[in-house]
């Protein structure tokens, strides 16, 4: 993906915003501005494009499709005084918080490992 | 000792041979300043009243300007007079059986360097340009990792070293012996002014002072033979680490002459790496041996394949899960001993064998928003018993702070971890009672069934995002793994940071196959160790792999032409993540504590951090430097097939690169 400038993605979300499969209109039009916001607060850069996390950057854990409920989330997201900062209203609106919740929801559910042919050679002996 | 010593030439020092060999061969080329302090009388004289004072500012004279920019004229030969000295140090050098030099030219070692191919024929060692003095010592850094044999390097005595010392501090830091040899034209009574001057110091080694074992400089060839030999030990004695000899260029072009006795080459015998403090083994062992939840943890612990053994016989004796922290390999990855850090909670006795950093091992940091300064958080339960084996107990130094934060700790034994390990393996034998045997075997199952979860957690972790682009880092290296798993593989580095994947999720089974991180985390460490690294494995028939970073293969790029150019295969497969990532998150995480929108200017990171508009086509710029490459790789579909050829050229005998767009981490 060359999504690398602001633009780019708003073009390239642009075409997304369609495509999510068994969203409802509004939905997928909060989530579509949820991954411009995701992008341009700079949540993937310890989060990863796809909210998959990283044992060196998010203490490993998964933030696509998050189990957390809205209010928690965006109370984890205001308060959090941990390796990640807390981003307060003053640089991240409700709005946009909300719309960056949509976004992680409509992400992919994972393949199963079964299905994943090259995973079998992870540490075989 | 090979070099004949010419008892009967006359015993000029070198400034009366220079001065003559001057008068002998151009006298009539050189300015009438240099052409009178040539014909002037051999021993040292104050300059003649009458001559006239020049003024500060000239430009500089033919012989200064020829000196570093024109064709340079033949330096002194000492035929007349014997050997030049530099032949003798080619002899001492050979005696070490040293194989690669890897460096960038110099006119201050030029005389060693015409030795060195000329006298010495270019093999034992063979010298290979490199293109930044950086990379040499890299290379070497790279090289005894993979070989347990260290190379030696040259640099200009001033601005080389200056190039070459944050790669010297990686080796400091990553415990790692190189030889590093400096010229420096030290007699500033007759070394030519300006550029040469510029290149010249009292005491070179004072830069790199502070982070190498030892350093001398020698003012005799008998002096020279002894200090060679003598920080060729010291550097292979653990702890290992670098060493630096300044060597005066006089000194090299001096004819060999003799002392009052024949030179010598100094015989080299390995010392006998230091042992723990048997008591203090017994105690570790008593302790160890009755714990309930002890934990063995490990960093540079295995120097050899034969400690990876001795660990894996103490972590079975003991049923006890081992942390491998990775700057070496240390430790099976298959092994269902093997756990993650997370088991340090749990312990009653925690055995820390060559660790870097103690005390982060049992306390925590958290960078967490009180404005960059953190939070301390304990990781181990009151009471926990602490032993340490450690080398680097025996050479600590003040100024540069490598040594960490200060950690007590109960049973301490300087020493080195792989020597010990048998003595301490014995008496964890004699200190285990039968009526433990049940209950360690009991403890070995339960960690082998959370193993075996963990397993599939991480493979479960691994499969998220496994389609995305750009391509997640999992991905990239199961793909791959994918294609090199039937080949003798050896994984020489992997720069930048992929969540540690390979750790995860590859079989890494013998002591080759990771080499571990820089030391020191300076960056541009990745790229020439790599090919260092890989030139090694070369001639040990083994493959070498390498995950490559954008900003560390752009500190010094032109390594990739030194294994072009001298045919060192390695595969380099790039996590190409456009920007210097950490930097990227440091400053995200300071905008967002001081309650700020980092700005991000055009980019997708804040302003100084990203590498992108333009994207560098690492690929082409391989590709100028004598690689086969292929980029950039976008999609992960791409990827595998990509990674095919890439292979196939590699065991043609060239280096590959293959330029990957990924996911941040």
């Amino acid at each position: 993906m060359r999504a690398m400038g602001l633009k780019a993605v708003l073009f390239v979300v642009a075409g997304l915003a369609t495509s999510f499969a068994g969203l409802n209109v509004a939905a997928a039009a909060d989530a579509a501005k949820g991954k411009i916001a995701f992008t341009k607060h700079g949540c993937w850069q310890c989060h990863g494009f796809a909210g998959q996390g990283s044992v060196a950057t998010s203490n490993g854990r998964v933030i696509a499709r998050t189990q957390l409920p809205l209010d928690a989330f965006k109370s984890f997201v205001r308060t959090t005084n941990g390796q990640m900062p807390p981003f307060r209203e003053a640089v991240l609106s409700d709005a946009e918080l909300d719309d960056i919740y949509a976004y992680l929801q409509s992400l992919p559910a994972p393949k199963p490992v079964a299905d994943i042919p090259l995973l079998n050679d992870a540490r075989s002996q | 000792m090979t070099m004949p010593t010419k008892k009967t030439s006359p015993q000029l020092d070198r400034r009366k041979f220079l001065a003559t060999a001057a008068i002998a061969g151009a006298a009539g080329s050189v300015p009438p300043a240099t052409a009178a302090l040539a014909a002037a009388p051999t021993s040292p004289q104050p300059e003649p009243q009458s001559a006239p004072r020049l003024p500060s500012a000239l430009p500089p004279n033919a012989r200064v300007a020829a000196a570093e920019s024109g064709t340079p004229q033949a330096p002194a030969s000492s035929s007349e007079n014997g050997p030049p000295g530099s032949d003798f140090m080619v002899d001492v050098i050979k005696s070490l059986d040293i194989k690669y030099l890897p460096a960038n030219p110099a006119a201050s070692y030029r005389g060693l360097h015409e030795s060195l191919i000329n006298y010495g024929k270019n093999t034992m060692p063979e010298f290979l340009t490199c293109m930044h003095e950086e990379s040499g010592v890299a290379m070497c850094h790279g090289y005894f990792k993979a070989t347990g044999k260290p190379l030696m390097t040259l640099v200009h005595g001033v601005v080389g070293l200056q190039h070459a010392t944050m790669a010297v501090y990686n080796a400091w830091c990553d415990r790692v012996p190189v030889l590093i040899v400096g010229g420096n034209d030290m007699d500033a009574a007759h070394r030519a002014p300006g550029v040469p001057t510029f290149h010249s110091a009292q005491d070179i080694n004072a830069i790199v002072r502070d982070f190498t074992k030892w350093d001398d400089t020698p003012v005799s060839l008998q002096h020279f033979a002894e200090s060679f030999v003598r920080m060729y030990k010291i550097a292979t004695t653990p702890p290992y680490g670098p060493v630096m000899m300044s060597l005066d260029e006089g000194l090299q072009n001096d004819s060999v002459r003799n002392f009052g006795r024949p030179l010598y080459v100094p015989k080299f015998f390995a010392a006998a790496p230091p042992q723990g403090d048997l008591a203090a083994v017994k105690e570790a062992a008593r302790l160890l041996a009755n714990a309930e939840h002890p934990v063995i943890v490990v960093d540079r612990a295995a120097r050899t394949q034969n400690g990876v053994d001795l660990l894996i016989e103490l972590a079975e004796l003991l049923q006890a899960p081992v942390v491998n922290q990775g700057n070496r390999m240390n430790f099976p990855s298959t092994h269902y001993l093997s756990r993650p850090p997370a088991v340090i909670s749990q312990a009653d006795v925690v055995i820390g064998m060559e660790l870097s950093d103690y005390w982060g091992t049992v306390n925590g940091f958290l960078d967490n928003g009180n404005f960059g300064f953190g939070e301390y958080v304990t990781k181990i339960k009151p009471g926990t018993k602490l032993i340490s084996i450690s080398s680097v107990d025996l050479l600590t130094k003040s100024n540069y702070q490598d040594f960490q934060q200060f950690q007590s700790i109960d049973v301490s034994m300087p020493g080195d971890a792989e020597a010990t390990l048998p003595s301490l393996i014995e008496a964890v034998k004699s200190a285990i009672g039968n009526d433990r045997k049940d209950a360690l075997a009991k403890r070995g199952d339960g960690i082998r069934q959370s193993h075996l979860k963990g397993l599939q957690a991480t493979k479960e972790a691994a499969a998220i995002a496994w389609d995305a682009q750009p391509v997640s880092t999992a991905r990239l290296l199961m793909e791959l793994y994918a294609q090199i798993k039937d080949e003798n593989w050896s994984l020489v580095s992997t720069s930048g940071n992929t969540s540690n994947w390979a750790n995860r999720l590859w079989p890494i089974e013998k002591h080759y196959q990771w080499l571990g991180w820089s030391g020191g985390y300076g960056i541009g460490y990745g790229a020439p160790a790599s090919i260092g690294a890989a030139l090694g494995n070369r001639d040990l028939g083994r493959f070498s792999v390498s995950i490559q970073s954008d900003g560390d293969l752009m500190f010094a790029p032109g390594v990739l032409w030194t294994a072009a150019r001298h045919k060192i295969p390695l595969l380099a497969v790039m996590h190409n993540n456009r920007g210097y990532h950490q930097e990227v998150m440091h400053i995200q995480r300071m905008s967002n504590f001081r309650n700020r929108v980092a700005n991000i200017g055009n980019d997708l990171a804040p302003i100084g951090t990203s590498i992108m508009n333009p994207d560098i086509q690492y690929h082409d710029l391989a590709k100028s430097l004598g690689w086969w490459a292929k980029g950039p790789i976008t999609d992960p579909a791409d990827l595998g097939p990509a990674i095919k050829e890439a292979v196939a050229v590699v065991k043609t005998g060239q280096p590959a690169l293959v330029n990957v767009w990924t996911q941040p981490r």
